[in-house]
């Protein structure tokens, strides 16, 4: 018997089922195909500018930074204000993603770069898939238009998300997904980020960027 | 061969912690920090509670479902592209990952934190296979250059002072200036996270564990604070997975139930930094990410604990808040407990996976105050299953000659009430009489065990029993 057999047998003895019986199989594949939800906090159910606040406090309390701004083309600027005041240099690396595409960063006088990091970038802006108040947590799906590695390799990660893509909860999002990719189906990564990279490793202390950036600075687009 | 246990030395083990004194000022933190931060974020979400009990249930219903479950999820790993690999034991889960190294002519091998990966004691056989691994979350990074196993499950480095890792890091580190200033935590994270860049940009294969693996999309879990999970598994060209078959969970609705307990449960946050979702590997367009995906199931023993007393314990989502807040693990740490898996859940899983005869004592190792039950999120009766591994222990006669004739002694007493009181009486009397001037006993004959460490109380104002009346049952 092959490995993968041997566990399956072993599993099904000690369960004492033989993996045919109809009502578990039903009940396993309704479970799969339905996805219920559970509990879902009451923290995120709220609409319009209450839960983006939700997600600004909670965002900030993860030791991220925000600034808000009215619509997309104002981005730019709120972006190169940010690096301004943050003493760090006009250059920025991004993916293809078309709405950041479509902002006007030729009004400003940022030096873009496009694609993945090789590691020596200080400074990449990625468009969020959605937020969730819940947490302050983003949510940022793989791909060319915004690379996972735009997440992890610079110092400063810069997150742009539209506000009508600010959920309360993960369950509404991953709906949104389904809808998007289908059901059962899932990009090659799907991140979730909750603030800045950090570790707790030497003696319990809470430190900064610990792999990944030190500091994520999120741009909420209303 | 799985990683080496020195668990049936667990009294000799706990003997030299408890002289340690590193060890027991780097244990103080764990005292402060991490229970005070669970109670308040715990009391912050109003559903926590009863998200515990949806979490016990999506574990209990994908155990008893979990032929089906594994069905599911490999098809969908394959229709992503991805590859699995099942492993019986240890020794086949290596050689599946060593083989995947070897085809792909790695050299570098990086690695996320994966308890499994040291159940089966990885490193030494990627090392004998001539490649490198690394470790490169900071606290796994630290004990690696120790040449040392973790000692808790979610801080690996939990028993460590920065002087030691700074000591270490100049030891090893020897290409950086001499002169360097270490003196600060931060500047050893910042040291580490360049010596490590290298390494993860180097690397031809990342290892990862997996938090849980997903029916609905085949998809696997990772959680970390750090981020080097991810650098681990995006940058190379081949991403391989090692997670134990109880990851399992139905959707992605039930991951989310259970992430909302995990890092509250583990660290005392909302959320954890970095939770990161994969599927198969880089897409058609990508422009980063690994172009193999492979993930390698364990057993290890795990399918035996099904159907059995022990069943509830593969629930178990390795959050730590059952060592977090156990006093024996605060007293001796979890280099004691002898392998791989410390505290309330080390003692009830171990001699699952390495035998009742090796791990034994681990179970002794309780005062049975329940806390750990008190906080698991998943609500595992850790002490109960203690209990059970008492029982076997003893059955099959695996316990020491004292103890038995000591429970013999205490029988014999306890069926016969009225000689019971007597000789309680009489011996409480004659310690209340012996301890009067100073109220406790700095030694007391057949009790070294308690008295080389702290004093005995000696007894004031009658037995248990008398007090029991005398307070009409405790409702007084
Ligand atoms: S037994 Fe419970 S408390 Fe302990 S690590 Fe597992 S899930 Fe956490």
């Amino acid at each position: 018997m092959s490995a993968r057999d041997e566990i399956f047998a072993s599993v099904r003895r000690s369960l004492g089922v033989n993996g045919h019986e109809m009502p578990r199989r039903e009940a396993v594949r309704e479970r799969i195909a339905k996805a219920p939800r559970g509990i879902v906090p009451e923290r995120g159910q709220l609409s319009g500018e209450a839960l983006l606040t939700l997600f600004e406090e909670q965002a900030l309390s993860t030791l991220a930074t925000i600034d808000r701004v009215k619509g997309r083309d104002k981005v730019p600027d709120a972006i190169a204000d940010y690096l301004r005041r943050s003493n760090l240099p006009a250059r920025l690396r991004m993916g293809a993603d078309e709405r950041l595409a479509a902002m006007p960063w030729d009004k400003t006088a940022l030096e873009i770069s496009h694609g993945k990091s090789d590691g020596s970038d200080l400074i990449a802006v990625n468009h969020a898939f959605a937020g969730v108040a819940e947490t302050g947590t983003l949510i940022i799906t793989s791909g060319p238009d915004n690379p996972s590695t735009l997440n992890f390799l610079p110092d400063y990660a810069i997150v742009v998300v539209d506000a009508k893509d600010v959920r309360g909860a993960y369950e509404d999002v991953w709906q949104r997904l389904r809808e998007r990719d289908g059901k059962g189906h899932m990009p090659r990564t799907v991140n979730w980020i909750t603030g800045p990279s950090r570790s707790g490793d030497i003696e319990q202390k809470l430190l900064l960027g610990a792999h990944g950036p030190r500091s994520v600075h999120i741009v909420l687009v209303e | 061969m799985t990683a080496h246990p020195t668990s049936p030395y667990f009294k000799d083990n706990a003997h030299e912690a408890l002289q340690d004194e590193q060890l027991q000022k780097a244990l103080s933190n764990v005292r402060q920090g991490f229970i005070d931060k669970r109670a308040a974020v715990a009391a912050k979400l109003p559903e926590f509670e009863a998200l515990r009990d949806s979490a016990r249930d999506i574990k209990n219903h994908t155990l008893a479902n979990l032929d089906l479950y594994l069905e599911a999820w490999e098809n969908k790993v394959t229709d992503s592209g991805g590859h699995v690999h099942w492993a019986r034991t240890a020794e086949e889960a290596r050689q599946a990952i060593v083989d995947i190294c070897r085809k792909a002519g790695a050299k570098t091998v990086t690695k996320g934190k994966s308890m499994i990966s040291e159940e089966i004691n990885l490193n030494a056989a990627i090392e004998a296979a001539g490649m490198t691994p690394v470790e490169t979350d900071l606290g796994e990074y630290i004990i690696q250059l120790r040449n040392e196993a973790p000692s808790h499950i979610i801080a690996p480095a939990v028993h460590l002072n920065a002087t030691q890792v700074e000591s270490d890091f100049r030891r090893v580190h020897t290409h950086l200036d001499p002169n360097r200033d270490l003196s600060e935590p931060v500047q050893l994270l910042t040291e580490a996270r360049q010596v490590l860049r290298e390494k993860f940009l180097a690397a031809d294969v990342g290892i990862t564990g997996a938090n849980f693996l997903i029916a609905e999309t085949g998809t696997s879990v990772i959680v970390t604070n750090e981020g080097n999970g991810d650098l681990t598994q995006i940058l190379p060209k081949i991403h391989i997975v090692v997670a134990s078959l109880e990851k399992l969970v139905p959707t992605l609705d039930d991951v989310s139930q259970i992430l909302r307990v995990l890092a509250r449960s583990a660290t005392g946050q909302e959320m954890s930094v970095y939770t990161t979702f994969s599927t198969g590997p880089r897409r058609p367009g990508d422009v980063d990410g690994p172009e193999e995906y492979h993930v390698v199931v364990l057993d290890n023993g795990r399918s035996a604990m099904l159907g059995t007393s022990f069943q509830d314990m593969l629930r178990c989502i390795r959050c730590g808040a059952c060592m977090n807040h156990c006093p024996v693990y605060h007293a001796v740490g979890g280099h004691a407990y002898g392998w791989v898996y410390p505290g309330p859940m080390g003692a009830v899983l171990s001699p699952s996976l390495i035998g009742v005869d090796k791990a034994g004592h681990l179970p002794n190792a309780s005062t049975f105050c329940g806390r750990c039950e008190s906080v698991c999120p998943v609500r595992i009766p850790l002490p109960k299953m203690m209990r059970h591994w008492r029982e076997q222990e003893f059955e099959r006669h695996l316990t020491p000659a004292t103890v038995r004739s000591g429970l013999g002694l205490w029988a014999f007493f306890a069926k016969r009430p009225a000689l019971y009181q007597f000789a309680s009486n009489l011996g409480m009397k004659a310690m209340a009489w012996f301890g009067r001037d100073k109220g406790k006993f700095k030694s007391l004959p057949f009790a070294g065990g308690w008295t080389d460490y702290r004093d005995f109380p000696a007894p004031q104002g009658g037995t248990f029993q008398e007090q029991w009346k005398a307070r009409k049952g405790g409702r007084a």
